[in-house]
């Protein structure tokens, strides 16, 4: 029978005791700084309260809802999370098409077009994004001609001056009014029918025809009620709106500010180069053998590529691909270096108006925190769906 | 005895192609890759002689070349610019000496840097051939130093632990000691932006290393407390990280400590940044350890100390080199934002230069020329580091061992 061990020498007593060391001293160095901000804050006549929030901000916002500045700061905030989530939304979409499109031709067997995209991803990648942004900023800025000066690109479609960029888009008209019921109406009969399709009909369809089905009588939906709008009013509901200049500025169409367009620019052609070295990445990673088989099955290269390599690759393409989404997200707050107002530009200037730092500070982690969180709990659902299913 | 007769073994074919063979393979193979060739050609005539115009005639690279000295090293006063000079000798002489003939990792990466370092010299002093030549010497002595004397590698660790301080009293100077003092505020330029990224790589390293562990850790509280930890910093933009410890962290000091000044602020902020997504890094190679070796380790008699030192982590590291390389060149990229700050670094000087009033009768200025040479100096660093990881990899055989 050997001797008990001794308390000191026990393992799980030690490993106790070094956590409630550890705990103890994390709660030890937090208590002294914080007692140290509030003593300094107290002697700086500062103290923490979120009381300005429903105050008037008495600023004006450049671009993104309307804003008044007799508006409260909390409304200020909630125009720059939306003219973020703008930037970060259109950036994710458009980068996530030029980034496939790049990295696809990456691995073309075509030898010029292989090189110049290699020479876009290491261009693009390799230099910071703050530098595109200024320099993207600084180019339309001073560089563009003036309003009545700039060139029309496209037949006319696509104006360019130092006022920003302006695109023929959709505009909604007078009669959008009686067109609206209709276009929530497709929303929710498409919805519905996808969801039945899949879940309530006996010898349920496939998920794709399910989905074919919904998006179909959603699209009927539609366009009969733009037909009928159209007919019954003499005026579409939406028309196409190529832009003009009139007066001091662009009319119609949909116009990008000097600085939404240099921070969308930055973030697309910088988040792109990422993303292609992904999608190469994840093409790679399907085996040899399963093109092979592919092609002795019969398949065509473009069939053995939709059916048998692209599904395969999407599942190392996208955990990754969703790091590059938050990437995103979290560096269009760089935004503060070309003055295009998004959360944390608006954030700023609040603090240098209120001296509320420690409320600004927390606002903005808790948001972009959020933020973050959200998309990735979404994504990796979507993940999680088309992850190998093993036994 | 049954004899056995074996077919005779083949050459691979030979495989020789003409160069218009090789242009119908690769431009002409079918008809759409033939009009994708005639149009990516066509788009190239249409761009390519404009550009080739523009940078040997047109554009304006005395924008560059006049202010190369406030590019290389900022505001940094025109009479103290010998200080880093000597620095970059005395760096190249470190390089030698590390560069240990035929073995030893870390040559791949002290030869490449030496000669970087000469490189820098050479643009800093322009026609100081006396300090150019004492860099490259440097380096030269250097290393044959090491040639004599193989096994001193400790020696020249010391070394380069040492070379810290001593940069950063030589560039800041002391008072009444010859060396006139430099306040950080004029510290600019490339200077600036080599110095934040090799502290902060530096720095972040060990921190990062310490929260891999911790979140592999089997004590709970020590556990979250790293997850958190490193959770909540990856939540956020580095630019809100680098603007809190700005605005925030003269208010957590005591007021006795007076204003940490802006350079350690964002030291601060960028190592405690970039040590999170280190550790996000080692933890991968951490986790790719078979449990077998910490079981023999166990098994030997090691402590976890032990275990960690000589078993685990060089082979954690190891795996994860490509990794930690990427987060070298993404920090290097990162110290551009100390530009929002207010620092003068690479591209804060790019900015006050395309605002110099001699530039401004030109129509639209010198955005193009300052932006590009910029760029180019980013990507001349960041592809030498890719490069310089892609031969450390080779040679520790990463993926192949």
């Amino acid at each position: 029978m050997s001797p008990p061990i001794p308390f000191y020498r026990n393992v799980r007593v030690l490993a106790w005791l070094a956590q409630v060391a550890f705990a103890l001293g994390v709660v030890g160095l937090s208590w002294l700084l914080l007692t140290t901000m509030l003593g300094n804050l107290q002697k700086q006549g500062i103290p923490i309260s979120f009381a300005f929030l429903p105050q008037p901000a008495g600023f004006g916002i450049s671009e993104g809802l309307p804003f008044q500045p007799s508006q409260s700061y909390l409304t200020a905030c909630g125009v720059g999370v939306v003219n973020t989530l703008r930037a970060a939304v259109t950036g994710i979409i458009l980068a996530t098409l030029l980034g496939i499109g790049i990295g696809v031709a990456r691995l073309s067997h075509h030898w010029l077009l292989e090189r110049l995209a290699t020479l876009y991803v290491e261009t693009f990648r390799n230099v910071p994004l703050l530098l595109w942004l200024v320099f993207t900023y600084a180019a339309i800025r001073d560089t563009l001609p003036r309003l009545r000066e700039g060139p029309a690109l496209l037949w006319g479609t696509v104006l360019m001056s130092n006022r920003g960029i302006a695109l023929a888009w959709l505009q909604t008209s007078a009669t959008y009014s009686a067109f609206q019921p209709w276009l929530l109406a497709g929303i929710g009969v498409g919805i519905g029918t996808w969801i039945w399709m899949t879940h309530h009909r006996r010898g349920a369809a496939s998920p794709r025809r399910a989905l074919g089905y919904g998006l179909a009588v959603g699209v009927v939906l539609w366009v009969s009620g733009f037909v009928w709008t159209w007919l019954t009013t003499h005026l579409p509901p939406v028309v196409w709106s190529v832009p003009r200049i009139e007066g001091f500025n662009y009319q119609g169409g949909m116009v990008l500010s000097p600085e939404f367009a240099a921070l969308l620019f930055g973030l697309v052609v910088y988040t792109a180069s990422f993303i292609a070295e992904i999608v190469r990445a994840g093409i790679l990673a399907v085996p040899k053998g399963q093109r092979e088989a592919a092609r002795a099955l019969g398949l065509s290269e473009r069939q053995s590529f939709v059916l048998i390599i692209f599904p395969q690759a999407l599942r190392v393409i996208i955990p990754p691909l969703i790091n590059q989404y938050l990437n995103l997200t979290k560096n269009s707050s760089l935004a503060i270096a070309v003055g295009y107002p998004d959360l944390f530009s608006i954030g700023l200037t609040i603090n240098n108006q209120t001296g509320q730092a420690i409320p600004f500070v927390v606002m903005i982690m808790v948001t972009y925190l959020s933020m973050s969180l959200l998309t990735s709990w979404v994504l990796n659902m979507l993940n999680r769906r088309l992850a190998l299913k093993t036994r | 005895m049954p004899t056995e007769s074996y077919a005779p073994v083949l050459p691979p074919p030979q495989v020789s192609m003409s160069l218009l063979g090789w242009l119908r393979l690769h431009l002409f193979s079918t008809w759409y890759n033939t009009l994708l060739t005639l149009g990516l050609v066509g788009g190239l005539v249409l761009v390519l002689p404009p550009l080739w115009h523009w940078i040997f005639a047109v554009a304006h690279w005395q924008a560059v070349t006049i202010n190369l000295r406030l590019f290389l090293v900022g505001l940094y006063p025109s009479d103290q610019v010998w200080r880093p000079g000597v620095l970059l000798i005395l760096l190249a002489w470190l390089c030698g000496g590390s560069t240990a003939p035929n073995h030893g990792m870390m040559r791949h990466v002290s030869a490449p840097l030496g000669a970087g370092f000469v490189l820098l010299t050479c643009l800093l002093t322009g026609s100081a051939r006396g300090i150019v030549g004492g860099a490259a010497l440097a380096l030269l002595v250097g290393y044959g130093l090491r040639w004599r004397w193989p096994h001193t590698s400790r020696l020249w660790h010391i070394g380069w632990l040492l070379s810290a301080p001593v940069v950063l009293i030589v560039l800041g100077g002391i008072e009444g000691a010859g060396l006139s003092p430099v306040a950080t505020t004029q510290w600019g330029g490339l200077m600036l932006t080599l110095l934040l990224a090799a502290v902060g790589i530096v720095a972040s390293f060990p921190l990062g290393l310490v929260l891999a562990l911790g979140r592999q850790s089997t004590l709970p509280v020590i556990r979250w407390c790293a997850i958190a930890y490193i959770e909540l910093v990856r939540g956020v933009p580095l630019v809100s990280v680098l603007m809190m410890f700005a605005l925030l962290l003269p208010l957590f000091l005591p007021a006795s400590w007076g204003r940490p000044n802006t350079l350690i602020r964002l030291l601060v902020g960028m190592t405690l940044f970039t040590a999170a997504y280190i550790a996000e890094n080692v933890r991968g190679g951490l986790q790719a350890i078979p449990r077998g070796q910490y079981e023999a380790a166990t098994a030997l008699g090691l402590t976890w100390v032990q275990a960690m030192r000589y078993i685990i982590l060089p082979q954690a590291l190891r795996a994860v080199i490509p990794a930690l390389v990427g987060q070298c060149i993404s920090l290097f990229k990162d110290t551009a934002l100390a530009t929002i700050i207010g620092s003068l670094e690479l591209l804060g000087i790019a900015k006050t230069v395309i605002e110099q009033a001699q530039w401004k009768s030109i129509t639209g200025g010198v955005v193009f020329e300052v932006f590009s040479f910029t760029a180019v100096v980013y990507v001349v660093f960041t592809y030498s580091m890719s490069r310089v990881s892609r031969r450390l990899e080779h040679t520790l055989g990463v993926g192949t061992r």
